[in-house]
């Protein structure tokens, strides 16, 4: 018997999460409960924040399996809005695929997609106002797609070339566009949150009409910054829109590794007080009305809402792991919620909007555009072939200026590129 | 030592795994914990294959909060067992700092040896890898200035392994920095020229089984006259490498253990070569290498020749494009050694 045991009490047994499928297992995804689209009701958005409370447990969905748009969440955009959403998507995944080969190609080091969460960015910056400010994580690019960031400048900073206006400082895809009211994405976890509340605590404070939102997957809800964001939204009825893009997987740890075992992660709105949505986040129009009610409260002074949108992270987290290690490559075929541009296209067409024909040539349309992009960022060079930034903008940015020992190692910076190569210049 | 008649070729990471195998299997108390390192083995492997081996409640994967991962380490350890937690990059140790700083360094001498922290959180660190300012930094400095804190930094799969069953051992924390930059091969600054794998390198044969290399306890890893060189990590296969090319007879030593230091093999070093070069890869202001510098001018001035030299990194954050620029690489050491021997 071990200190501590005593023999009329079973001993205690520590639960470790562990998914229902791993590599070589036949997916089965029965036990996920899948309402029926426009079955949710659809509160006031000035209403109070409990009445949210069961759609946290619920999902909102707008798409139904005949592709047709039902219920008090039809956000009832126009044929021109659907088309508009559908193709930014589409170039989103085209974006993704072609910077995924670039990297296979070495022209950088690292690249991460987002394939089948395109919706997750794609309807929240249409939904929000171009000024919004946004606290994205790594995988939204689709946010700076929607909102007509230049492709080239993206791809410049993807192959940190002379170009890039981060200037080759920052691991690829994490972007700033300041210009595009877009935060400057960090690879460290969770940290956007906080300062998104902070954006807009400060937007309150001033009298400002612009909101903020922030994006953060499932798996970083574990960190304390999101609980800390939470609990100063909530105190300070901050104007702040969290989205949780719960796609199943952070790396190679299921969601279960965040809580998903015991509840929904829009739940985490309950414990705080403030609304929360749980949203098929595959279905692009529930995304949009979602991000819509919920960006109306906050302009409204009605204070934050949390939305989690349940999706599936269709590859790997990034270039650095082979999802078929840790996980059934069934997944992905046997997702029920299937995929967001596919939903959408299916969509239009039940609505005579859209045919596989003009699909197909928008593919064509896209993957091109993609591709002129690529070549004209290919011209200011890629990672590691001498097209960079110059040496002394290593030092800049430190500080506002430059002290005595950054300009001591500037030059002892350039002193060594001359030493080892002699015929060298600086730009 | 005990009896240790087998050897074989491992990388780093092999030999970091073969540690945690033999001591969890001689040690029921050690458990792994950290993000992915239960099924998947770890992003870089370092555990791959211990939760088949040892089952789900002795290796485990964690939540995505350093936080949690270092404060139930700190509980675990106030039970009585000896976890050994992984923090998937350096990088992101930065939300757990309190539970190292304020409670596992100091748990020991609060509750005047009632309660330990007998933790060691290993953690990949350093750069090379264009890994960008989040997968790149070398934050040893931070750790060496907190009392009760004990920071130790492989060079070889040899020494990985028998540091780090050392540090499992040691009943105080251990913060155990792997540089990843040499989990496959000696780096050696050449970022131009490929690196030979641990399988041909002298140091990649790690005995089998246990075996233990005590902590504050430095290794010379070559004997010379010209000048001492103090280095730690990637940058002792940098530091072999250009004064092999320049051949200069320099005495190098690999610290291994910063706290604790192994200060008497220091100052015998600089003592009899009269001339101290210092490298870290770590950004220099505040960095370990001040401490070095501070150590050696109080202990051995009267036998310095010439000022202590250090070369490091920039006091900038770690860039991209602009590694090798950064990267305190064979042109930064060749200048400072050519200084030294002028003097």
């Amino acid at each position: 018997m071990t200190e501590g045991t005593r023999s009329n009490l079973p001993p205690l047994q520590l639960h470790v999460p562990e998914p229902k499928f791993r590599p070589g297992d036949a997916v089965d995804y029965s036990h996920l409960v899948i309402p029926p689209a426009g079955a949710q009701a659809r509160p006031d958005e000035g209403c109070a924040a409990s009445e949210t409370h069961p759609l946290c447990l619920d999902l909102v969905r707008v798409l139904g399996d005949d592709n047709r748009a039902v219920g008090p969440w039809d956000p009832k955009l126009d044929p021109e809005s659907l088309r508009r959403m559908l193709r930014l998507m589409a170039l989103t995944r085209a974006f993704d695929d072609r910077m995924y080969r670039g990297q296979r190609q070495g022209k950088t080091s690292f690249y991460m997609k987002c394939t089948g969460e395109e919706a997750t960015s794609i309807a929240p910056a249409m939904a929000l106002a171009s000024d919004d400010m946004v606290f994205p994580s790594y995988r939204q690019q689709g946010i700076l797609i929607a909102r007509g960031y230049p492709m080239v400048d993206m791809i410049n900073q993807i192959y940190s070339n002379k170009a890039d206006k981060l200037k080759g400082r920052q691991l690829p895809i994490m972007y700033s566009a300041k210009e595009a009211s877009f935060f400057s994405i960090s690879g460290n976890l969770a940290t956007q949150y906080p300062q998104a509340v902070g954006w807009a605590m400060a937007s309150a404070i001033k009298g400002d009409t612009r909101i903020a939102a922030a994006w953060l997957g499932e798996g970083s809800t574990a960190e304390g910054d999101f609980h800390s964001a939470m609990t100063f939204a909530a105190v300070y009825n901050a104007p702040v829109v969290f989205n949780v893009v719960n796609n199943q997987w952070a790396i190679s740890s299921f969601s279960g590794f965040a809580g998903a075992e015991r509840t929904t992660f829009a739940a985490r709105a309950i414990g705080y007080g403030i609304a929360g949505l749980r949203v098929d986040g595959n279905d692009p129009l529930a995304v949009y009305a979602a991000t819509r009610w919920a960006a109306n409260r906050a302009r409204a002074n009605g204070g934050p809402t949390l939305i989690e949108h349940f999706t599936y992270r269709a590859e790997g987290h990034s270039t650095s792991d082979d999802p078929g290690q840790y996980r059934s490559v069934q997944e992905r075929s046997e997702w029920p919620l299937g995929d967001p541009i596919a939903r959408l296209a299916a969509h239009l067409e039940a609505l005579g909007e859209w045919t596989p024909d003009a699909h197909a040539a928008m593919d064509l349309e896209l993957a091109e555009q993609v591709k002129a992009a690529a070549k004209a960022a290919e011209a200011n060079g890629v990672l590691g072939h001498g097209l960079h930034h110059p040496f002394r903008t290593l030092f800049e940015d430190v500080f506002e200026e430059l002290p005595w020992h950054l300009k001591e190692q500037s030059e002892q910076a350039i002193r060594e590129r001359r030493i080892k190569w002699p015929e060298w210049k600086e730009d | 030592m005990s009896e240790t008649p087998f050897v074989k070729k491992l990388n780093m990471i092999e030999a970091i795994n073969d540690a945690l195998d033999v001591m969890m299997a001689r040690d029921s108390n050690i458990v792994v914990m950290g993000e992915d390192v239960g099924y998947f083995g770890g992003v870089f492997r370092a555990t791959a294959g211990l939760q088949k081996k040892y089952g789900r409640t002795r290796v485990f994967d964690t939540p995505i909060s350093e936080c949690g991962i270092i404060g139930v380490a700190v509980g675990m350890g106030a039970y009585g067992l000896r976890p050994v937690p992984e923090i998937q990059f350096a990088d992101y140790i930065y939300p757990g700092l309190d539970q190292l700083v304020s409670e596992a360094a100091r748990l020991r001498y609060r509750s005047a040896g009632e309660f330990t922290a007998p933790i060691t959180v290993r953690s990949p660190f350093g750069g090379g890898i264009f890994g960008g300012q989040t997968h790149s930094q070398s934050p040893e400095a931070l750790f060496t200035h907190v009392a009760g804190l004990k920071t130790v930094i492989p060079s070889t799969p040899h020494d990985a392994k028998g540091l780090l069953i050392a540090a499992i051992e040691d009943n105080d924390p251990v913060i155990f920095f792997e540089p990843k930059r040499i989990y496959n091969g000696p780096f050696n600054g050449y970022y131009d020229k490929p690196v030979e794998p641990w399988s041909r390198h002298k140091d990649g044969a790690v005995p089998e089984g246990y075996y233990r290399i005590p902590l504050g306890k430095a290794r010379v890893v070559r004997e010379g006259e010209a000048l001492t060189v103090l280095a730690y990590g990637t940058m002792v296969h940098v530091a072999e490498a250009v004064l092999a090319e320049k051949g200069v007879d320099a005495e190098i030593i690999d610290l291994r253990t910063l706290v604790p230091l192994d200060i008497e093999t220091i100052k015998a070093s600089v003592e009899k070569t009269g001339k101290c070069l210092i490298i870290h890869e770590a950004t220099r202001t505040g960095g370990f290498g001040a401490e070095l510098s501070a150590l050696v001018q109080e202990r051995c001035f009267y036998h310095l020749e010439a000022p202590i030299e250090r070369v490091t990194g920039f006091d900038t954050p770690y860039p991209h494009s602009l590694e090798w620029a950064y990267f305190p690489g064979p042109v930064r050491i060749g200048e400072a050694v050519d200084r030294l021997l002028k003097a």
